[in-house]
């Protein structure tokens, strides 16, 4: 159950933070730690093809159980949740100064890593569910950890909305696949895969499963919160926004695989909104003038190409897949970590404004390098075997003649413009002139790493806001004067000189990572690679050795074309970000169809509560009465259940009616006695006429209880009186009146109606036979009345003492309490 | 003090007193005949009012000097006193039991937990009357 | 009796809702309690009316007694009605005093709370 421990030490965090500090991050990363060795410890047998499994039922009734399943695929996730959780908790101790919300923040990426782990590695669809929606809610919290921040909060609730909207159609997909395979475990539907693709359920299942992979993975049009999430701090977006979270929805497909792939419908919407999503995102990340938006883009555009893969689904491609997944992790985690190290240092991350700080950072340098190289898919790096893995795939796809040169070109248009933010993000910032942002000039450092030039601001994303990129000027004032804010209190110091150790070590070590597989593939072919891609497939799975040499053939070709054109792109990139610019600006803007959709959405709402909660009481209780005179007069009518012959009556004496007509004429007096006191007696008389009904129908207790209450009640209007006006006559308007009347004098004639069909039809015996038997016997009383109060429905009495007493507290509270007189007791 | 008529203050002194016995005289007698915790209740709250009629509130807090919502408190702690009591014996909650007791003088008596559950109800209707009653008085 | 007594209680019904749409406070509160009449004697009404002696525990077996279901319910129901009547009655004379007003109309709440 290492599931539970995240959240388990998230519980502690808020009692430990008081005391340790800032220190907390150490104890916080062993955890992730510890558990990365367990579960490198769990590969040999794995490895062996004998996953873990661990039952404990829930709601085993439902067939909700919390299963623990740990294969290939799902131990290649966990590695990297834990693996990369350790570098980022790490790398946040340095980042973050003490002055932050440490304790919150801890305690979310906990939630986080418990809630991942929990959602790669159950085996029940039900608990995936739960743990998924966890994710979302802890990247809602994430994202809006500066929530004073507008933009902070506006990136929170689109991501929530957007995620969430995804895991409620998802989880409806999921009861389609419980309809056609009748379990939520997956490794039994898995088992019975060959009863889905036939059934009529299958394409809303797949479709509305995909919706909930496509909104967490961020593709196309679903992609528009990842670039808003950017507001979290870096090595958040790192965690969540790159290496982890938005891999859920990538593993969601990948586990679904076998059960939902191999269709022609499976190979279409996958590879087309992958592609589409691969070429898109690479392109949009080319004019982002903000580092951290460029890299939103381009880990949008990597999600693609995962995607993609999956869809072409071949042995190779869900290998070239799943190992991408760790690549993608290693280099683009790497490279969020340096821009936040770069933001940290300089206080900026526009493009623009930073160049040539290899000379002040040279470690930092050489990380980016290391990491863009990876990005940018060139030997001897681990991204260009999956790179290489990928070309051989889009080349045998099979699918529509067409395709087969579509998706080879669409793979080399996607790598270039791949390659040609790489080469900005590692030579332009790093290289050339020396440009260390405005925050150069103020001589001090900056904790938040988001500057307010980020494209973000203003509800719309970079596309947007870099309309102005141009205006450059504009930016720097915005950005100068942005930071005195943020400057105010944090005081913790250092130069620009020197790499911040704290902070380039994790992303150093998660960097190297990309050269070491990159000349070493053997050491997570067999170990990590094959085994997920043997879960994601469904079966063993075996391809050509992972190698960074497999001779002259196709792929290696389409590398050479990558990197050529991307050499160029890099040279001439200002005259290529203005073409995409050109491009770009005419297009329909998803963002602005999101920000009206949730306007609309938050307007018909609004506009549909205000026609029925208009705050008047008299309003609330015409809909009441005539909601139930609709539904009760409805179903009555449809039902046939009007009935007024063969009622059961007792016969009536004269005084019977002289004490029927008292009632109803007092009642009626009640209505339109001209001051309150006549009223209240008209109600006395009411009461009093009650009381001898209940004589009358053999009910001494009630009687006896109604008569006390008569006088009590009576004793409580007269002492209230002293205080409330004088009844006057009601100034209403004819119309208003009208349908007062209307419709008090329906629901009264629904009523007799009713009691009149009620009597006359009668479908069982009454119940009450067996409190009259037993009322001796096994409540050891005569009076049958009062042994149902204390001891058959003693519950119900005991309720109602505590409505009897929680009125009396009220009233208590009402008079005596009063705020504005310093709220104290009189 | 007050302009009470001496009449009825004289008859409200004494009829406390015998309105106060028919009361738990109800109460006692509810499981087998008319009567239990909520008449009872409601007649010993009334007798107060009576009280409060003919004199004021100042004589009547100086008489009874309790504060009725720990009546209400003792009563609802009463009522799930007697469930609770019934799950230590293993029954279900607020299952009441009864016996029959020999006295020597007084012959058979019955014996039942349903008269405790009884009790509290009385007292929550004591309380919570006399609370509403005293807190509007008061104003 | 029991057609008589359904009569009886849809007048009850209705002029109780008649006066619980007034705008007057206490006419609300003299709606509630009316309703509650009316609901009591509709409960007792459903059980059939006299049918045999009060409901207790004879020697005789034979003797019919009347349905006790709804006696027990409506003994209940009269002491919550007292219990929220009460509580109406102080929150209107306390509204009134800290507002100026009974009138419902007038009482709305914060006019924009959006």
């Amino acid at each position: 159950m290492a599931v539970l421990a995240p959240f388990a030490l998230a519980v502690l965090v808020p009692f430990l933070y008081p005391a340790l500090g800032r220190r907390i991050g150490w104890l916080v990363a062993l955890l992730p730690f510890s558990l990365f060795v367990k579960y490198l410890s769990l590969i040999p047998p794995i490895m062996q093809g004998e996953p873990i499994f661990i039952n404990q039922a829930w709601i085993p009734s439902m067939g909700i159980n919390l299963t623990i399943y740990l294969d290939g695929l799902s131990l290649l996730f966990s590695l990297l949740i834990t693996g990369i959780g350790t570098i980022i908790t790490v790398y946040s101790i340095s980042y973050l100064g003490a002055e932050e919300a440490l304790g919150n923040f801890y305690v979310y990426i906990l939630l986080f890593m418990g809630a991942m782990l929990g959602t790669v590695q159950s085996s029940n669809l039900v608990t995936l569910y739960v743990f998924w929606e966890l994710t979302s809610i802890s990247s809602f919290l994430l994202i809006g950890f500066w929530f004073h921040r507008e933009e902070s909060k506006y990136g929170a609730l689109k991501s929530m909305l957007i995620t969430v909207f995804g895991g409620l159609a998802m989880i409806a997909g999921f009861l389609f696949l419980y309809l056609i395979t009748g379990t939520f475990e997956i490794r039994e539907i898995v088992a019975q895969a060959g009863k889905v693709p036939g059934s009529i359920y299958y394409l809303p299942a797949l479709v509305l499963i995909l919706l909930g992979a496509f909104t967490k993975s961020a593709q196309f049009p679903f992609h528009i919160w990842l670039p808003n999430a950017m507001e979290a701090p870096t090595p958040i977006s790192a965690y969540l926004h790159s290496a982890t979270m938005v891999k859920a929805g990538i593993y969601l497909m990948a586990r679904m695989t076998p059960v939902l792939g191999g269709t022609l419908e499976w190979f279409y919407i996958l590879s087309f909104v992958g592609m589409i999503t691969l070429v898109y995102g690479s392109f949009m990340a080319i004019r982002q003038s903000d580092l951290k938006a460029m890299l939103a883009f381009s880990t949008i555009s990597q999600l693609g190409l995962i995607t993609f893969l999956l869809g072409i689904n071949t042995k190779l491609a869900v290998a070239a897949a799943v190992f991408h997944i760790l690549n993608h992790a290693t280099f683009k985690g790497s490279m969020f970590l340096v821009v936040g190290i770069v933001d940290h240092e300089t206080g900026t991350r526009q493009v623009d404004r930073l160049g040539g700080l290899a000379r002040l950072f040279p470690i930092t340098a050489l990380v980016m390098m290391l990491a863009s190289a990876a990005s940018a898919g060139l030997p001897p790096f681990n991204a260009f075997i999956s790179k290489e893995m990928f070309f051989e795939a889009t080349l045998h796809a099979g699918g529509a003649p067409f395709t087969a040169w579509l998706f080879p070109a669409a793979a080399v248009v996607g790598s270039i413009f791949t390659f040609v933010y790489s080469a900005v993000m590692a030579l332009k910032v790093f290289f050339g002139p020396l440009q260390a942002g405005e925050g150069h000039g103020h001589g001090s450092h900056h904790t938040h790493d988001v500057s307010p030039t980020y494209a973000v601001t203003h509800g719309h994303d970079a596309p947007e806001r870099a309309h102005g990129h141009r205006g450059h000027d504009t930016h720097g004032s915005d950005h100068g004067s942005g930071h005195h804010d943020h400057e105010a209190g944090h005081g913790h110091g250092g130069g620009h000189h020197g790499d911040p150790w704290g902070m380039v070590l994790p992303a150093l070590a998660l960097a190297s990572l990309t050269l070491i597989i990159g000349l070493f593939p053997g050491l997570v072919e067999y170990s990590l690679v094959l085994p997920a891609a043997s879960g994601a497939w469904g079966s063993a799975v075996k391809i050509p050795h992972l190698a960074l040499w497999h001779g002259f053939n196709p792929p290696l070709f389409m590398s050479a074309v990558v990197v050529l054109l991307g050499l160029l792109g890099y040279r001439y990139f200002y005259r290529l970000r203005d073409v995409v610019e050109s491009v770009q600006n005419a297009r329909f803007n998803l963002n602005v169809l999101y920000d009206r959709g949730v306007d609309g959405l938050v307007k018909g709402a609004r506009w549909l509560t205000d026609i029925q909660m208009t705050g008047y009481l008299r309003d609330y209780l015409v809909f009441i009465s005539l909601f139930f005179i609709a539904a009760v007069g409805y179903t009555v009518w449809a039902k046939n259940g009007l009935k007024f012959t063969g009622m059961d009556l007792a016969p009536v004496s004269v005084y019977e009616y002289v004490l029927a007509g008292v009632m109803v004429v007092a009642t009626l007096a009640v209505l339109w006695m001209p001051n309150r006191l006549a009223a209240i007696l008209s109600l006395g008389v009411v009461g009093m006429g009650v009381t001898l009904m209940f004589i009358l129908f053999r009910a001494p207790d009630l009687a006896l209880t109604q008569l006390i209450v008569e006088a009590v009640s009576l004793a409580m209007f007269l002492l209230v009186f002293a205080h409330l006006p004088e009844l006057k006559k009601e100034i209403v308007s004819r119309s208003e009146k009208a349908i007062n009347a209307v419709v008090a004098v329906a629901s009264g004639t629904l009523i007799t109606m009713l009691l009149i069909s009620g009597n006359a039809t009668r479908l069982f015996d009454p119940i009450s036979r067996y409190y009259v038997e037993n009322s001796y016997k096994l409540g050891g009383g005569d009076n049958i009345v009062n042994v149902i109060l204390v001891d058959f429905r003693g519950y119900d009495t005991m309720g109602e003492i505590t409505v009897v007493a929680v009125a009396a507290f009220s009233v208590y509270a009402l008079v005596k309490l009063r705020p504005g007189k310093g709220g104290k007791q009189r | 003090m007050n302009q009470g008529s001496i009449i009825l203050q004289t008859i409200a002194r004494q009829a406390l007193y015998v309105i106060m016995i028919f009361s738990f005289f109800l109460l006692g007698r509810g499981h087998n005949e008319p009567g239990g915790g909520f008449i009872a209740g409601l007649l010993s709250a009334a007798a107060v009012v009576v009280l409060y009629l003919a004199f004021d509130l100042a004589f009547v807090k100086r008489a009874l000097p309790i504060d009725y919502k720990y009546l209400i408190a003792l009563g609802l702690l009463m009522a799930v006193g007697t469930g609770v009591g019934g799950m230590l014996f293993s029954e279900v909650f607020l299952n009441q039991s009864f016996r029959y007791v020999h006295l020597p003088f007084f012959g058979k008596l019955e014996l039942t937990t349903a008269f405790l559950f009884d009790f509290g109800v009385w007292l929550v209707v004591v309380g919570g009357t006399l609370t509403v009653i005293s807190a509007i008085g008061e104003e | 009796m029991e057609l008589l007594m359904s009569l009886v209680i849809g007048i009850m019904f209705a002029v109780s809702i008649y006066l619980m749409l007034a705008r007057s406070m206490l006419r609300v509160v003299l709606g509630t309690v009316l309703i509650s009449h009316a609901a009591n004697l509709m409960l007792i009404n459903a059980g059939l009316l006299k049918r045999g002696a009060p409901p207790f525990v004879t020697g005789d077996k034979n003797l019919a007694v009347v349905d006790p279901i709804p006696q027990a319910l409506i003994l209940t129901a009269i002491v919550i009605a007292f219990g929220v009547t009460a509580f109406l009655l102080v929150m209107a004379y306390r509204g009134y005093q800290e507002l100026g007003s009974d009138d419902l109309s007038e009482l709305r709440g914060v006019e924009d709370e959006h």
